[in-house]
């Protein structure tokens, strides 16, 4: 069970508190009808399944309710670092390889 | 012979741990014996001769008593003295002996002793390959239900009670900044250093006392017995505010971030039930910042023809049954040993009294101390020999020894025999790594010490003492201190170096000489030809099978773990992996380390599920929601139905009356007068801000822009692949604020997708959301006389049809009580919702049924409430809508806006090829030909019912009851072009062979214009 640490309330809580929402930085198109079918199918199924680092969107589901981004590592479930919504990663598998 | 005075046969009139001032009985299969506390039942066992344990899993072979802890796998009993207090899975060498303690073997059918399944395993022998079942029960399918019972009698691995536990458990969660695992030499010399820098500190061991090995070593430590300074340690740490002692607990689980779980049985050695009061068992859940692991090692047996016969033994356990409870488990000992350390054993049965025939050393010049100190006792050593084979069935009486060559592949020498009841093996250790391999640290080979050991570790981990394949004892403390200190020192506390604790010294410690690597005794036939050398007890697992796999193909060790079930019991092949992957290899042609080893997982033993449950159960398995109306409903007889964690009322019957009776009931009274539904379970959403109505343009499919204070709009939400999720009512209570409602069951989610969008999408929105579900009670008013009921109960809210329309909403007073009033309607009819704060709901409640009595307005529950909406053809989402349908799908268009300016969530979605496409599933009216049939729900709608099987089905029924006030069934369902096929009809093949046909129809059967609403 992972120990998190919540960007917004600034503690690390237990792992019952959140919730996984999968894979971070998906940006909803922002002219969606002119994407096409594939486009769209790409913003909605398409993700990732990396061996090693994954940015990955969770929320502090009964705490603050806010949502935020982690770093994991999905070998070792090392959590990296924990991030606002609207920031960068600052762990990224480029800058650690 | 059943007589509590009963001599204890293999018990020494002096020495061990047990207390002779308290002697107890206990009782196995029926037949009571005496005992002592301090006892083990497996120590008790073995003292009153009990041989035979159980039978084995596959070939029915009766088995005895082979370690003396965790990694036994044999003495695997039932306890339990009444059905309540039934405990499966109970390691005989764990648990510990109380008076009355009752037990059973639980393999073996119709006894342990004579067991039918024994013939097979007798005279079938190869017919039982690993592979077995696979092989064997595969076909035909249709009776694997038989074979599977036959299986699970055969195997017999105990039973679950079927009465409720009475004992309490719980749970507990613990940070700490240093656990230390284990303590044995290694653990309590951490646990000391890291203790003594103040860090808080956690100790958990498996047995009853802590001291591990100690407890009947005869090594001196700083001058003294190490009994002696297990005591003085334990002492210290006693009294220390910042150490957690826990015996009697097994770290069973090492899981992410440094979280461990911890099974403790804090009464379990008591009585059959916990003493009043007080909890049996608890979990400890620990976040530790650091961790030591000082778990040890566990000995190997040695793998020989028939070593499974009772009498053949761990020589670590037979030491520790002589020294620590004074039980010598035999009369003549054969021990065969690859090591130094193995001949402890024979030491110590020669000094109980009791005759060694003679120490087999598998190497060829054995040079170690110990090898004098049994030429001191006379006791006869046959060097460079191996015991073959045991002989005997239910207890050894005999055994082969021949002269093997250095590597150990063959036999060299003629076949010696020798008479013996008990033979222990010595084949080295194997360290316990399993906790390091919850992590995913995989363990490497050593070629020093032959042993797995914690290989690179992935969390805040250290380790110490045999664990690491440090077997002396001096070594174990060494690093036990060296560890305590950096652990601590790296959770913040003390200084990182070696005074805090002084190393502490081992007198007269003697070298030890190289051991053999020996994982396999040969014998003079082949393998696959010599009796059953068995690798893995508890499930039956030979070196012939495992070479018959590799044989198979099967070149992965986790394959060959699979196929022959190799580490697959309860005991996770504790004594028998590392034999078993070093058959595989040499079977291979390969080495250990290229073969690798399989991997341990939670738990190290198995653990109740009391222990898991904790207080997690009966009342407190889940939150209960009860709206404020709850006490009404139940002094009113209504049967509730679960919906998420709410109770709420189903239906409210009179007495005598059926489901049916009541329903018909129920619906007939809400469209002929009156009805009144408490709906206060809906999920409620308090949404403000400028942006607010922006934002509920976004996340539902029809337009908010034009909506007015005082108005109510009907709304759909869609994910963003255009597929239904969510529907429900909001209002505008002023042009920043809005109050939304969802389904039930949807309330959390929804919220939860309102502030998804909001954070990560459209940030720049001003708006809030609050979930004000348990803030109002709610009450439908709904039926004809609707509106003249709730005249009476307000004077400051104009009801007339002109003033309040359908569709909108009003704030006033309702029983004299603030209330939201919106004029909404989900059953067709003429149709209030008074909204109250949750605590006035009672009370308003009750002032309806005053003021209604003359209505003879009627309570309905969740069913007429199904009822009066499908009549209607209004849907449920997550009933009618299962996530693969649109708006389009449901004949819903008209609740979609393709003219809002911005693109909504579900619009992009929905437009897609497939979702677009004529001839989808949609959602159609049914009416079946036999009105007084419904259809079940689920049923699977087919054009040509003779069609053969497999037939082409086009859809199901999501909806289906009898309407009382249409006098004939009605349904909802999909049908694959169901809009273009109106009056076609449709066939519901059942599973009883009949088949139900349906009409097509429009799913609003009842007032298809709306006009009752709207009066």
């Amino acid at each position: 069970m992972f120990l998190i640490y919540c960007p917004h309330c600034e503690e690390h809580r237990e792992e019952e508190e959140f919730h996984a929402k999968g894979q971070a930085h998906i940006a909803r198109p922002l002219d969606p009808d002119n994407c096409t079918d594939e486009e769209w199918a790409q913003f909605l199924y398409f993700r990732d399944n990396p061996r090693g680092l994954h940015h990955e969107l969770w929320v502090h589901a009964s705490g603050c309710r806010k949502f935020f981004n982690i770093t994991r590592d999905t070998q070792s479930y090392e959590i990296k670092e924990t991030y606002k919504v609207g920031e960068q990663p600052g762990v990224t598998a480029a800058k650690s390889a | 012979m059943t007589s509590s005075n009963h001599v204890q046969p293999n018990r020494l009139q002096n020495g061990g741990r047990i207390d002779r001032s308290q002697p107890v009985t206990f009782e196995y299969n029926n037949k009571t014996y005496p005992g002592f506390v301090g006892d083990t039942l497996a120590s008790a066992m073995l003292a009153n001769g009990i041989d035979v344990v159980g039978r084995s899993f596959k070939y029915s072979r009766p088995r005895g008593i082979i370690a003396a802890g965790a990694d036994e796998p044999n003495a695997v009993l039932q306890l339990g003295a009444t059905e309540a207090t039934q405990v499966p899975n109970v390691r005989a060498t764990q648990q510990e002996l109380f008076h009355g303690l009752v037990a059973k073997s639980t393999n073996g059918w119709p006894s342990t002793d004579n067991d039918l399944m024994s013939y097979v395993g007798k005279v079938g022998g190869r017919m039982m390959p690993p592979g077995f079942y696979y092989k064997t029960f595969m076909y035909p399918q249709s009776l694997w239900d038989t074979y599977e019972g036959f299986i699970r009698k055969a195997a017999g691995l105990g039973r679950s009670p079927v009465e409720n536990d009475p004992d309490i458990y719980d749970q507990i969660n613990h940070h700490c900044d240093v656990m230390v695992v284990g303590a044995g030499p290694a653990g309590l010399s951490a646990a000391l250093a890291a203790a003594r820098t103040g860090a808080r500190v956690i100790l958990a061991d498996e047995q009853a006392e802590f001291g591990g090995m100690l407890l009947h070593s005869d090594e001196l430590i700083d001058g003294q017995p190490a009994q002696q300074w297990v005591s003085r340690v334990v002492g210290e740490l006693v009294g220390l505010e910042n150490v957690t002692l826990l015996p009697r607990s097994t770290v069973n689980g090492y899981h992410d971030h440094n979280f461990l779980t911890i099974h403790e049985r804090r009464t379990d050695h008591l009585g059959d039930l916990a003493p009043k009061g007080q909890v049996r068992q608890r979990m400890h859940r620990v976040r530790a910042a650091w961790v030591v692991l000082a778990s040890g090692a566990i000995e190997r047996p040695l793998v020989y023809a028939n070593n499974d016969v009772p009498g053949c033994m761990l020589a670590s356990a037979v030491s520790t049954y002589i020294k620590r409870y004074a039980v010598v488990p035999g009369n003549q000992l054969v021990l065969m040993t690859t090591n130094d350390q193995g001949y402890q054993a024979a030491l110590d049965w020669h000094d109980a009294g009791r005759k060694v025939v003679a120490i087999v050393d598998t190497r060829a010049e054995p040079t170690g101390a110990c090898v004098l100190e049994a030429q001191r006792r006379g006791i006869e050593l046959i060097k460079g020999s191996a015991v073959i084979e045991a002989k005997g069935s239910k207890r050894v009486n005999g055994v082969s020894v021949a002269a093997i060559n250095a590597s150990g592949e063959r036999v060299t020498g003629n076949i010696r025999s020798l008479f013996c009841d008990t033979l222990a093996s010595a084949g080295g250790w194997s360290p316990a790594v399993h906790l390091s391999c919850h992590t995913g640290s995989r363990p490497e080979w050593r070629e020093d010490v032959q042993a797995f050991v914690p290989g690179k570790t992935v969390q805040k981990q250290l380790t110490a003492g045999a664990i690491n394949g440090s077997y002396r004892l001096s070594a174990c403390l060494e690093e036990g201190v060296r560890q305590g200190v950096l652990a601590a020192a790296n959770a913040g506390f003390g200084q990182q170096s070696d005074d805090i604790v002084e190393i502490p010294s081992v007198d007269g410690e003697v070298e030890q000489t190289a051991p053999m690597a020996l994982f396999h005794v040969p014998h003079t036939k082949p393998t696959s030809r010599a009796p059953k050398q068995f690798v893995d007890y508890q499930t039956d697992v030979t070196a012939a099978g495992i070479e018959l796999a590799t044989r198979e193909g099967f070149e992965s060790i986790e394959h060959v773990k699979r196929y022959t079930a190799m580490g697959f019991g309860t005991d996770q092949g504790k004594l028998g992996n590392i034999n078993g992957m070093a058959i595989a290899a040499k079977s291979m042609n390969k080495s250990i380390p290229e073969t690798g080893t399989t991997i341990f997982r939670p738990n190290y033993t198995p653990i109740t599920f009391g222990a898991i449950a904790g207080r997690n159960c009966g009342e407190l398995f889940d939150p209960k929601r009860y709206s404020a109306m709850h006490r009404w409903h139940v002094e009113n007889g209504a049967k509730f139905e679960d919906v998420g964690q709410w109770k709420r009322p189903w239906y409210f019957p009179k007495p005598g009356e059926s489901m049916q009776d009541a329903l018909n009931r129920e619906c007939l009274a809400t469209r002929e007068s009156v009805g009144i539904l408490d709906a206060s379970t809906l999920g409620k959403i308090d949404i403000q801000g400028k942006d607010a109505r922006e934002f509920l343009g976004r996340v539902y499919t029809n337009a908010w822009a034009k909506l007015g204070v005082g108005k109510c709009r009907y709304g759909l939400m869609c994910g963003e692949d255009g597929m239904v999720f969510d529907d429900g009512v909001t209002a505008c209570l002023a042009e920043n604020h809005f109050v939304m409602t969802t389904t039930t069951g949807g309330a959390a989610r929804v919220l939860e997708w309102l502030e998804l969008y909001h954070q990560t999408e459209w940030p720049e929105l001003e708006v809030y959301f609050n979930t004000v579900t348990d803030q109002w009670s709610t009450l439908t008013i709904s039926g004809p006389n609707s509106r003249k009921l709730l005249s009476e109960l307000t004077d400051d809210i104009d009801l007339s049809g002109d003033n309040f329309k359908f569709m909108d909403w009003r704030e006033g007073t309702v029983a004299g009580v603030p209330a939201r009033v919106f004029r909404i309607s989900f059953t067709g009819e003429l149709s209030f919702e008074v909204n109250v704060q949750s605590n006035y709901g009672m009370q308003v409640w009750e002032k309806v049924f005053e003021a209604g009595k003359k209505y003879n307005l009627t309570p309905y529950g969740t069913e007429t409430m199904h009822i009066l909406r499908a009549e209607k053809g209004f849907i449920i989402a997550g009933q009618d809508t299962d996530g693969s349908v649109t708006p389009m799908d449901l004949g819903m268009g008209w609740c979609v806006a393709n003219n809002k300016p911005f693109s909504y969530i579900g619009k992009r979605g929905m437009a897609r090829e497939d979702c677009v496409k004529p001839n989808r599933k949609q959602l159609v009216g049914l009416k079946t030909k036999d009105p007084q049939k419904v259809i079940p729900e689920g049923s699977q709608a087919v054009a040509d019912p003779n069609q053969p099987i497999p037939m082409t089905m086009l859809g199901h029924v999501t909806s289906s009851y009898y309407s009382a006030c249409l006098g004939h069934s009605i349904a909802m369902g999909f049908v694959r072009g169901g809009l273009d096929k109106m009056g076609e009809s449709v066939y519901y093949p059942q599973a009883d062979g009949s088949v139900i046909e349906a009409e097509i129809c429009s799913p609003i059967f009842l007032d298809p214009k709306g006009e009752r609403q709207n009066v």
